[in-house]
């Protein structure tokens, strides 16, 4: 009992409740099916507020764990050990509070095998938070790989005309990275005798100092993690499965892709490469900075080049997460938690992007920018908070997204790891490239003459339900661009407490 | 003969006369009424199981050295049972259905099976050889059991050619093998080969042993009959034959190995790395190209074989070898359950005639039947080593063995060629889930009883591993 009513394992494994309840439902029940899914994520959601109230922001360790032996027999040593940190708990709370929104999303967007589609979204909530939980390498794999699966059903089932191809890409380029780093799990689980991640940092320096793991070794074991965390962020040149999977998934598949799923790739950064390895990524700090700033240059430009509007928000994702990475590896206060609030800034913008382009799509059917223009006219509500969105998106100062550029810009430039100004510099053309493809967009859609579909097409301005489903999301932005002081309270100790222990 | 010696083969011997007594039997019972042979085959099997299980736990030798019991064989026979169990469920309405429901079926699957146990228990290459053509004669007849079917009946021949070449090699081996030591009992090879015997001749006979076994466990390049036969035998029987001769080939294998010949194992382990890889490059490449489910399984069970030969790579370091066979038992284990559950859907979608056996047949199953496509969903996950299944505990145990004894290389290949499999095992879920189809299947109590229980052993066992971890660890020698 004691097990169960664990506030994190609470918090991972509720919405199986939901899976549970509608499994045994009728599938023509479609509307009891949608408020099943909602009022689970709902009170999953209610949970994870349940569990910040209990998370001590001054405290950097790991805290609330759920940890009992699991497997430990036969020379295994493997835990099941949930714990949240201030690395952490952001992304969790993003996760509970994208998955209700995602699902609202789907209300009518989705009429086809409803009964699937929210079996598969719940799981994959559980395989989402229990990555950003996992304290054990193997629990944390379990859940990676896991995430996979849901995902590829709701790509391969409910997305695009091309969603086979897409699904199928999506699963391979993914697992591709995740074996590599499998195989790097098991070499530092036999090397250090255990699985679980915090007994590992207090045996991996005695190994590294001995040499028993050499220099060479801790670089490939480096890149055996980054390899399966920067084909999910996606970093420059692993992106390619990113456009196809984001095209063709369904609206509510994007959000989650874009809002959550991305973000394990940099948390996996975040939490395991900086700790397990921590001279390699200082020695790796200046080459993940270029890729990163050939990132923001690269999906900024090709963001421009779209003529599908989501494939544009998907290439501005590239261009975000570069950010993302750059400020990571600056490894310094300002870098890190510039990072981390800037994954939940990404989460929301580009969450409320793919939303609203969904919302429009579902009327039009198409996505292709040069057929709107004049929607404002037409739907004002839609544009405004479509202006707000983008403009968040683009890093206007007042808004979220403006927070998290430049404490990251700040970062990178002083920082000793990345050692040149130059990346900075010339990320910070990215911020005005956002610009030019953000605002081109609008202006193409938004504004001008009335095009071909606004002008055949009947378009109703959003409902209530569409309403309710973004206006969450605004309100974050607001509130982390006006007075981001409460978050960055929850990262600091953290990330204090985690570049202390870099010998820089 | 002693009580100790009748005591361990006490579930063998019961096994081999309720065989021959069934034999007799089944005269008796009319034709349309078989189910009560299958009925009376399996009751037998359980009853030896009950043997089985009173020896957890006892170790000795037997007739003076020819037979072992300890705790890998126990494991084995366990093993092999309830897959023989298994291996009737889905035998009992499929082969009513094609019409080939002779009881000599049931009877011919016991003779096996008792081979297959004799072969865990062998500490002796004559007993080795023993086992070896009792399993595989009631098997090239079990191949070619749909006669007059022009495809059953190549399987059935191509099988006992190659089945005997073979076993050629295994004698000729065997052969070689007493030449250079004066013994084929395992513990005199070791004592002997040990003490500095000429060594020439011994490698030569252990290489032809290898390629005997490697034959029966269809390891590459010795596979070349395995997609044929699988295909053309009826597929009950191969869904038994893939799982049941698999695990007694690699039981030999490593007890031969192991426990005869580790002085040897400079040189054999090299051949036994490149065997492993070969096979898992081999066998999940070709696989990419197939649209017939039963060669597509084929060709996936050859690439398992080579996952299963990883285990075995390190067998001359004394350290790292329990590890490795705990591994390696354990990773039978999950191969053999998904391996039947997978077979067990293919069963269920079969037509008379071998149709809807193309993987394209399987299209629209997931909306039509979501149960079984749920269920084939779990076996393709597991057969990738995705979790929550019992086949990725598996892969991440063999690959952790494998890390550990220093063959990283091997594990590289490992993770790489099982991404390799994600692609057609996935090729079937695509075909389940997102392509339209109207597919029709067998509803058959016993044939559902073994998917469904295979599928929630898959899932289920992969959150509690830990009581499995143990057997497997406990079952060395």
């Amino acid at each position: 009992m004691e097990f169960i009513l664990q506030p994190l394992t609470l918090l991972t494994f509720f919405p199986l409740v939901g899976v549970l309840v509608i499994l045994f439902m009728n599938s023509e029940w479609k509307n009891a099916i949608r408020w099943v899914a909602l009022v689970t994520s709902l009170i999953t959601f209610g949970i994870s507020l349940w569990v910040l109230a209990q998370f001590t922001a001054s405290n950097p360790d790991l805290q609330l764990e759920a940890k009992y032996a699991w497997i430990h027999v036969a020379g295994w040593n493997i835990y099941y050990y949930l714990a949240v940190d201030g690395l952490s708990i952001l992304l969790v709370l993003l996760t509970a509070f994208l998955t209700p929104i995602s699902i609202l999303s789907t209300w009518t967007a989705v009429e086809d095998r409803v009964k699937d589609f929210m079996i598969f979204f719940l799981l994959l909530e559980v395989g989402m938070t229990g990555v950003f939980l996992a304290q054990d390498l193997f629990m944390f794999y379990i859940f990676w790989e896991f995430t996979l699966v849901p995902m590829y059903f709701l790509i391969g089932l409910w997305g695009g005309p091309r969603r086979i191809y897409a699904a199928i890409k999506f699963f391979l380029y993914t697992m591709a990275g995740s074996i590599l780093m499998l195989v790097a799990i098991l070499f530092l689980g036999i090397k250090t005798d255990t699985f679980n991640v915090p007994t590992m940092l207090v045996r991996l320096p005695d190994l590294y100092a001995s040499g028993i793991i050499d220099p060479k070794t801790q670089m490939l074991l480096f890149i055996a993690f980054a390899a399966a965390f920067a084909i999910k962020v996606p970093m420059w040149p692993l992106h390619s499965w990113l456009p196809d999977a984001h095209v063709e998934a369904p609206t509510a598949g994007s959000v989650i892709l874009a809002g959550v799923l991305l973000k394990m790739g940099t948390y996996g950064f975040l939490r395991f490469n900086l700790s397990l390895f921590p001279n390699a990524t200082i020695q790796a700090a200046p080459w993940i900075a270029l890729l990163a700033t050939i990132g923001i240059i690269y999906g900024a430009a090709v963001s421009y080049a779209q003529a599908d509007v989501k494939k544009l928000v998907a290439y501005s994702s590239v261009s975000h997460l570069g950010f993302v990475m750059l400020g990571m590896f600056a490894l310094n206060a300002q870098g890190v938690s510039g990072a981390i609030l800037q994954m939940i800034n990404h989460g929301l913008s580009t969450g409320a992007l793919f939303l609203l382009v969904g919302m429009v799509y579902e009327q039009t059917h198409t996505r292709e920018i040069k057929v709107y223009g004049g929607l404002w006219k037409v739907m004002p509500v839609f544009g405004t908070i479509m202006l707000i969105s983008s403009l968040s998106s683009m890093g206007l100062p007042g808004l979220n997204g403006f927070v998290g550029e430049f404490t990251i810009l700040l970062g990178a430039f002083g920082s000793k790891a990345i050692g040149s100004p130059w990346y900075a510099g010339i990320s910070a053309i990215g911020v005005i490239m956002a610009a030019v493809y953000i605002l081109y967009m609008f202006q193409k859609m938004f504004l001008g003459p009335a095009g071909e579909i606004t002008q055949h097409h009947e378009l109703k301005d959003l409902n209530w339900r569409e309403i309710l489903t973004v206006a969450p999301l605004l309100i974050f932005m607001f509130w982390i661009g006006l007075y981001p002081a409460p978050f960055f309270n929850l990262i600091a100790p953290a990330v204090e407490k985690l570049l202390s222990a870099l010998p820089l | 003969m002693t009580q100790t010696d009748f005591y361990i083969l006490l579930p063998l011997t019961v096994l081999t006369v309720w065989a021959c007594v069934l034999l007799l039997v089944d005269l008796f019972i009319p034709k349309d009424r078989k189910g009560i042979t299958a009925f009376l085959a399996a009751l037998g099997l359980a009853v030896t199981l009950g043997f089985t299980v009173t020896q957890i736990g006892r170790e000795g030798t037997g007739f003076n050295g020819m037979v072992t019991l300890d705790g890998f064989s126990t494991f084995i026979n366990v093993l092999i049972l309830v897959s023989g169990l298994f291996g009737i469920a889905l035998a009992y309405g499929y082969i009513k259905r094609m019409g080939i429901d002779r009881g000599e079926y049931y009877t011919l699957m016991l003779f096996s099976i008792t081979g297959m146990m004799l072969m865990a228990q062998a500490a002796d290459l004559i007993i080795v050889f023993l086992a070896l053509e009792l399993l595989s004669i009631p098997l090239y007849v079990l191949a070619a059991f749909a006669r007059p079917n022009l495809q059953s009946e190549e399987a059935g021949v191509k099988y006992f050619l190659l089945g005997a070449f073979a076993t050629g090699f295994v004698v000729y081996g065997t052969a070689l093998v007493f030449g250079a030591t004066g013994t084929t009992s395992f513990s005199g090879i070791f004592f002997a080969a040990s003490n500095g015997t000429s060594s020439l001749l011994l490698t030569i006979g252990a290489a032809l042993l290898l390629v005997g076994f490697g034959f029966k466990v269809a390891a590459v390049p010795f596979h070349m009959w395995t997609p044929d036969v699988y295909q053309g035998a009826p597929t009950a029987v191969t869904a038994f034959m893939s799982s049941g001769a698999k695990i007694a080939g690699f039981a030999a294998l490593l007890r031969v190995f192991a426990t005869a010949f580790p002085s040897l194992s400079a040189d054999i382990t090299n051949v036994l790395w490149a065997l492993a890889a070969l096979t898992m490059i081999v066998g999940n490449i070709t696989a990419i190209t197939q649209t017939n489910i039963k060669r597509l399984l084929a060709y996936s069970s050859i690439a398992h074989a080579g996952y299963i030969l990883m285990a075995f790579v390190p067998y001359g370091n004394k350290e790292v070898m329990p590890v490795s066979i705990a591994a390696g038992l354990f990773y039978l284990v999950s191969y053999a359950v998904t391996n039947f559950g997978s077979w067990g859907v293919v069963i269920a979608l079969e037509k008379a005639e071998g149709r809807g056996l193309e993987i394209s047949d399987y299209a629209g199953l997931a909306k039509k039947y979501p149960a079984l496509a749920l269920a084939m969903t779990v076996f393709m996950l597991s057969f990738i080593g995705f979790p929550p299944t019992l086949g990725m505990v598996g892969k991440f145990y063999l690959f952790r063995a494998a890390i550990a004894g220093g063959y990283s290389g091997l594990a590289i290949i490992g993770v790489v060629t099982s991404l390799v499999s994600a692609y057609y095992y996935l090729r079937v879920v695509v075909n389940m889930y997102m392509r339209e189809g109207d597919p029709t299947i067998e509803r058959e109590p016993w044939l559902n009883f073994a998917t469904a229980a295979t599928a929630i052993i898959t899932v289920g066992l992969s959150f509690v591993p830990q009581w499995l971890f143990l057997l497997a660890s406990t079952a060395v020698f």
